[in-house]
C-alpha cells in the first residue's frame, strides 16, 4: 500500500473520529440525536467503514459497521426509546478503539486489534433497543427502507440520477482512486470475456464491503473489469443492491472459463454465482465506453468522499457527481505538511537577520543615506508583514484542544458520580501550532484535577448552598504579546493547610512558613510528587502530571500561576508568549561582549544617581526603586568580563521584571532594540555552562552573535 | 545489504587519509572524514562560563559553533593567534566543533601498516592520540576526536546530573 495513501487515510479518519466524539457528546448533553447527529454519525461511520476496508482494515471496518447499524435504525425507525448516554459510550468506544488503531497505524504497525467484543456487544445492544421499541430484533432494515422507495434503487447506474451532494473539496490530499474500471488499461485485449453475478448468503452484512473485496482480489488477474452498481462504497444503496440483484461483473482476462469460475468461487460467503463467457463486449449488458471510461477516471482523481457533506435524507440512488463542483468552491483549502511551514519560517527568520546585515551594515556607517534608509525602511515593513503573514499561518484556534476537555469531564464526572459542566470561552483564539500541540497535556492535567479534587460530591456543593452541578470555565485571550489561558472552577479551592502540611512532609518548604505568599504555597502543587489526595484514583492522586504542566510550559517559555478561594473554587493561570522563535530584544554592550534581553522583561532603564546603589552588611547590592527594594546585579561580575564599566553612573542600569519580582542588572551601554531569531546555545557549550542565565544566542546586525538572557534565570539565581 | 556496501565504499575513499595541522613543535593528523571545513581565525563571542580551553562560539554563515584552542585543551600554555591560525571545523557525532590550530598543513595518505600505537605512558597525555603515523623521517600524531569530545563530554554531563536534583529542590 502506497505510503500517501495511508497518510491520507489516517489523517481523514482520525478527523472523523474527532467529529464523531464532539457529536456523540453534544447529543447526551442534549439528551438524545438530532436528526442531524444521527445523519453525520452515521456518514462517518459509513464513510469509515468504506475506507477501512479499502485499506483492509477489517476490524475497524466491522466495528464501523455495527455502530453504524444503530444510527441506521434510528435513522430509520426513529424508536421512541434511545438511550442516549449508552448509545454514546458505544460511540465512544468505537472511537477510541479507531483511535488507537489509528495511532498504531500512524507509528508502522498494521490494526489487527481484535474489535470482536465492541462489535457483539454494540450487536447486543442494538438488539435489546430493538425489542424494546417492540421491533422485531431481526428485521432487516435495508430490506424495509427498500421497500419504500422501491424501484428507486436499480442497477441503473448506466443512467445515473445527478447526486444532489455538495461537495466540498480540498486541493494537496490527493485521495487515492478507486479502482476505477479504467485503471485496468487496455480495452478488450484478453482472450475471453465473462460476465458474471455473484450472491452473497442471506445475512452476511456489508454486501457492499465484500463486493469491493471481489474487485480488490480481480483486478489483479484480469484485463478490464467493470462491475454494478458502478460506486460500490460510495453508494449508500449498493448494499441493497447487492443483496437483490447481485454484484454484477463484466470482465475480459487471459483465464478460461473454470479458471475464471474458480477464482470467483473462492469469494467469502458465496452463495450462488453466474458465470458464462461471451463471444464479444457487445454482447454484454454493460461495457462502458471509452468516453465513459474517462469521465469515470476523471471523477476518480477527485476526492470522492466529500469531508463532511450536508446529509440529505432519503438519498437517491447515487450516480454521477456534478462536473460543476470540480472546480468552484474547491480551492479554499489546502493541506500544508508542518515542516514546509517550519522551514519557511526559518528562512524568515534568516531574513530579519540578513535585513538587519543590510540595513545596520558597519560600512555604512557615518554615511547620508535618505534613499537608502526610505527603501530600508520599506524593507522593513515588508518583512515585518511577511514574518507576521507566516506566523498567521501556524495559528491555529484553541479550540480543538479545548473541546477535548468535554470528554475529560465527561468521563470522570461519570466515573466520580460527581456533576461538572465545561464552560468553553474564547475557543477560537489562535496560537501557534506548536503551542497548541504542546499545551493539550498540561489542561488535560489541570482540567482532571480541577474535576477530582476541586469540584465537590453533588451533596455536599447542596450542603455549601452551590448549585448541584459544578461548573469548570475554560478560557482563552489574546494579552499583549501574551496568550492567557485560564482554567476556573467553582469547587471547594485548594486546601493551604493541607498542601503546607504535605511540603513539610516533602521537604520542599523553601523559606520560613510565615514568609511564603499564598501563591507560593499554592506553586507547591506543581512539584514533582506532590499530591494531597489521600487515595489514589484512576485520575489523580499519584502526584505525576501536575510537575508534567509546569515543565511543558515553561518548555513553552510560559508560566502557570494558581489562585484560589477557600469554599469558592480555584483558578490556574497559563501565559505563554504567543511567538516563540522571533523576539524582541534589548542589546546591550559590557565590556566586549553583547548580550540581548528580551524587551518584555525589561520594565525601565535607567543611569543611577550617585550613591543610590547600596550594600548590605552581606556585600548584596540593591536599590531602592518606587519604594521597592530590588536586588542588582553587575553584569561584568556574573560573567567574569574584563574591560567592563564598574562605576554604575557611567553604565546603565536595566530594572528587569520576572518571576513576580524585579532586579536590576548593570550593562555598560543600550546598544537598541532588534528583532531577533533565538537560536539554541550549540549543545557542546550549554552542557558545559551551569546556571547561568543565558538561554540561547543570537546573531545581530554586523554579524557578531549576542548571548540571551533570560531574565526568569538570572531571577532564580538571584532569588536563591 | 546495498546501502552497507555504499557506505563502506564511501568511506574507503577517505580511508587513511588525514588532514595534518601544527601545534606547536608537532605534527598532528585528524580523519579527514570528520573535517566539515578550514576557516581562518575570526571574532570569538566569548561564553561564561565554560572551561578556559573553550574560547567561545563563531557565527559561521549563520551556524553558531563553539570553538577549542587545541593548545589550551592539551593543557599547554596558549599562543598568540596570527595569520597562520586556523579553525578546522569537525563533525563529532553531529556537534559541529572548530578546532583552533596553528596552521593547517596537507592532506596526507597514511597506509594503515604506517601506523603504530602510543607507548602506554603514565604521566602523558596520550589518551587523545589514537595512534601515531610515520611519514618518512617525521611523524604525525594521529587524533581520537571521539575521545576528545563525546567522552570528555559524557564527563562533564555525569559531573552535571550530579549536582542538579540540589538544584530543582530549592
Amino acid at each position: 500500500m502506497a505510503e500517501p495513501m495511508v497518510e491520507v487515510f489516517i489523517f481523514e479518519t482520525r478527523q472523523f473520529l474527532e467529529q464523531l466524539e464532539q457529536i456523540a457528546l453534544g447529543s447526551e448533553e442534549q439528551g438524545g440525536f438530532s436528526e442531524e447527529d444521527v445523519n453525520e454519525i452515521f456518514r462517518a461511520m459509513h464513510t469509515i467503514k468504506g475506507s477501512a476496508a479499502m485499506m483492509m482494515f477489517d476490524q475497524v471496518s466491522t466495528l464501523a459497521h455495527s455502530v453504524e447499524d444503530i444510527f441506521f435504525y434510528i435513522r430509520e425507525l426513529k424508536p421512541a426509546k434511545v438511550d442516549a448516554t449508552a448509545i454514546t459510550d458505544i460511540v465512544l468506544n468505537a472511537v477510541d478503539f479507531m483511535r488507537i488503531e489509528m495511532d498504531k497505524l500512524d507509528a508502522g504497525g498494521t490494526p489487527d486489534m481484535s474489535s470482536e467484543e465492541l462489535r457483539n456487544y454494540t450487536k447486543d445492544f442494538l438488539r435489546n433497543m430493538k425489542l424494546d421499541n417492540g421491533h422485531d430484533p431481526d428485521i432487516d432494515l435495508r430490506k424495509a427502507k427498500n421497500a419504500k422507495k422501491a424501484g428507486e434503487a436499480g442497477g441503473d447506474a448506466a443512467a445515473p440520477a445527478p447526486e444532489p451532494e455538495k461537495k466540498q473539496y480540498y486541493i494537496g490530499a490527493a485521495k487515492p482512486a478507486t479502482p476505477a474500471p479504467a485503471a485496468t488499461g487496455a480495452t478488450s485485449g484478453g482472450q475471453h470475456i465473462f460476465e458474471a453475478t455473484v450472491f452473497f448468503q442471506q445475512g452476511c452484512e456489508m454486501e457492499e464491503v465484500r463486493a469491493f473485496g471481489v474487485v480488490n482480489s480481480l483486478k489483479e488477474k484480469v484485463k478490464e473489469l467493470h462491475y454494478l452498481p458502478e460506486k460500490i462504497l460510495e453508494d449508500e444503496s449498493a448494499t441493497d443492491t447487492i443483496r437483490n440483484m447481485g454484484f454484477r461483473l463484466f470482465f475480459t482476462t487471459d483465464m478460461n472459463f473454470d479458471e475464471a469460475k474458480a477464482e470467483l468461487d473462492q469469494t467469502i460467503f458465496l452463495d450462488r454465482l453466474e458465470i458464462k463467457e461471451v463471444a464479444s463486449v457487445a454482447e454484454l449488458e454493460y461495457w462502458p465506453s471509452q468516453e465513459t471510461i474517462a469521465i469515470t477516471a476523471l471523477e476518480n482523481s477527485e476526492p470522492i468522499k466529500p469531508a463532511m457533506p450536508p446529509v440529505q435524507r432519503d438519498l437517491p440512488p447515487a450516480g454521477r457527481k456534478p462536473a460543476s463542483a470540480k472546480g468552484g468552491d474547491g480551492a479554499q483549502m489546502i493541506t500544508v505538511r508542518v515542516d514546509k511551514l517550519d522551514k519557511l519560517m526559518d528562512l524568515v527568520g534568516e531574513m530579519v537577520i540578513a535585513e538587519a546585515m543590510v540595513t545596520q551594515n558597519p560600512d555604512l556607517k557615518g554615511m547620508e543615506l535618505d534613499n537608502f534608509a526610505k527603501a530600508a525602511r520599506q524593507l522593513h515593513k515588508i518583512n515585518g508583514e511577511l514574518q507576521d503573514s507566516v506566523m498567521a499561518l501556524r495559528m491555529v484556534p484553541l479550540e480543538g484542544t479545548f473541546k477535548k476537555m468535554n470528554r475529560i469531564v465527561r468521563d470522570m464526572t461519570k466515573k466520580l458520580g460527581k456533576k461538572a459542566r465545561l464552560v468553553l470561552v474564547g475557543e477560537s483564539t489562535e496560537v501557534d501550532k506548536n503551542i497548541n500541540e504542546h499545551i493539550s497535556d498540561p489542561l488535560m492535567h489541570i482540567v482532571r484535577n480541577s474535576v477530582d479534587h476541586g469540584i465537590e460530591m453533588p451533596e455536599v456543593r447542596v450542603e455549601a448552598g452551590k448549585e448541584e452541578t459544578g461548573t469548570v470555565i475554560l478560557s482563552a485571550e489574546n494579552a499583549g504579546g501574551e496568550v492567557v489561558i485560564k482554567i476556573k472552577d467553582d469547587g471547594g479551592g485548594l486546601n493551604k493547610e493541607k498542601i503546607l502540611e504535605r511540603a513539610r512532609k516533602n521537604g520542599i518548604l523553601t523559606k520560613p512558613e510565615s514568609e511564603l505568599t499564598d501563591r507560593e504555597i499554592y506553586s507547591f502543587i506543581f512539584a514533582p510528587g506532590f499530591s494531597t489526595k489521600e487515595a489514589v484514583t484512576e485520575f489523580s492522586g499519584r502526584g505525576v502530571g501536575m510537575d508534567v504542566v509546569v515543565s511543558n510550559i515553561k518548555s513553552l517559555g510560559g508560566k502557570v500561576i494558581v489562585d484560589s478561594e477557600p469554599g469558592l473554587g480555584s483558578t490556574t493561570t497559563i501565559k505563554i508568549p504567543l511567538t516563540l522563535a522571533i523576539i524582541e530584544g534589548m542589546s546591550v554592550s559590557v565590556g566586549g561582549s553583547r548580550f540581548t534581553i528580551p524587551i518584555n522583561y525589561i520594565s525601565r532603564s535607567f543611569r543611577p544617581d550617585e550613591g543610590a546603589i547600596f550594600r548590605d552588611p552581606d556585600g548584596s547590592e540593591m536599590i531602592m526603586v518606587q519604594g521597592t527594594c530590588c536586588p542588582v546585579v553587575r553584569l561584568y561580575d556574573m560573567y567574569n568580563i574584563p574591560d567592563a564599566i564598574h562605576e554604575p553612573t557611567k553604565g546603565i542600569l536595566l530594572l528587569l521584571e520576572a518571576g513576580d519580582a524585579r532586579f536590576g542588572v548593570l550593562a555598560d551601554e543600550l546598544l537598541g532594540v532588534q528583532e531577533i531569531v533565538v537560536k539554541p546555545v550549540p549543545k557542546y557549550i550549554s552542557r558545559m555552562m551551569k546556571t547561568t542565565g543565558i538561554s540561547g544566542c543570537t546573531l545581530l546586525g554586523d554579524g557578531s552573535i549576542s548571548l540571551i538572557i533570560d531574565p526568569q534565570q538570572v531571577h532564580n539565581i538571584i532569588f536563591d | 545489504m546495498e546501502d552497507d556496501k555504499l557506505l563502506m565504499e564511501d568511506e574507503d575513499t577517505q580511508k587513511d587519509k588525514y588532514l595534518t595541522f601544527t601545534l606547536g613543535n608537532e605534527v598532528y593528523g585528524i580523519d579527514i572524514k570528520v573535517v566539515i571545513e578550514i576557516i581562518g581565525i575570526q571574532k570569538i563571542t566569548v561564553v561564561p562560563e565554560v572551561p578556559e580551553y573553550v574560547k567561545g562560539i563563531i557565527n559561521l554563515r549563520g551556524k553558531i559553533i563553539p570553538v577549542v584552542d587545541m593548545h589550551l585543551r592539551f593543557k599547554r600554555p596558549g599562543k598568540e593567534y596570527t595569520d597562520r591560525t586556523c579553525v578546522i571545523v569537525i563533525d563529532v557525532n553531529d556537534v559541529l566543533i572548530g578546532l583552533i590550530v596553528d596552521g593547517v598543513s596537507e592532506v596526507l595518505t597514511i597506509p594503515e601498516k604506517n601506523v603504530v600505537p602510543p607507548p602506554e605512558l603514565k604521566a602523558s597525555q596520550n589518551k587523545y592520540i589514537r595512534s601515531i603515523g610515520k611519514i618518512g623521517e617525521g611523524v604525525v600524531l594521529l587524533l581520537d576526536w571521539m575521545k576528545l569530545f563525546s567522552e570528555d563530554d559524557q564527563s562533564l554531563f555525569d559531573d552535571m546530573s550530579g549536582e542538579e536534583p540540589s538544584e530543582e529542590a530549592t
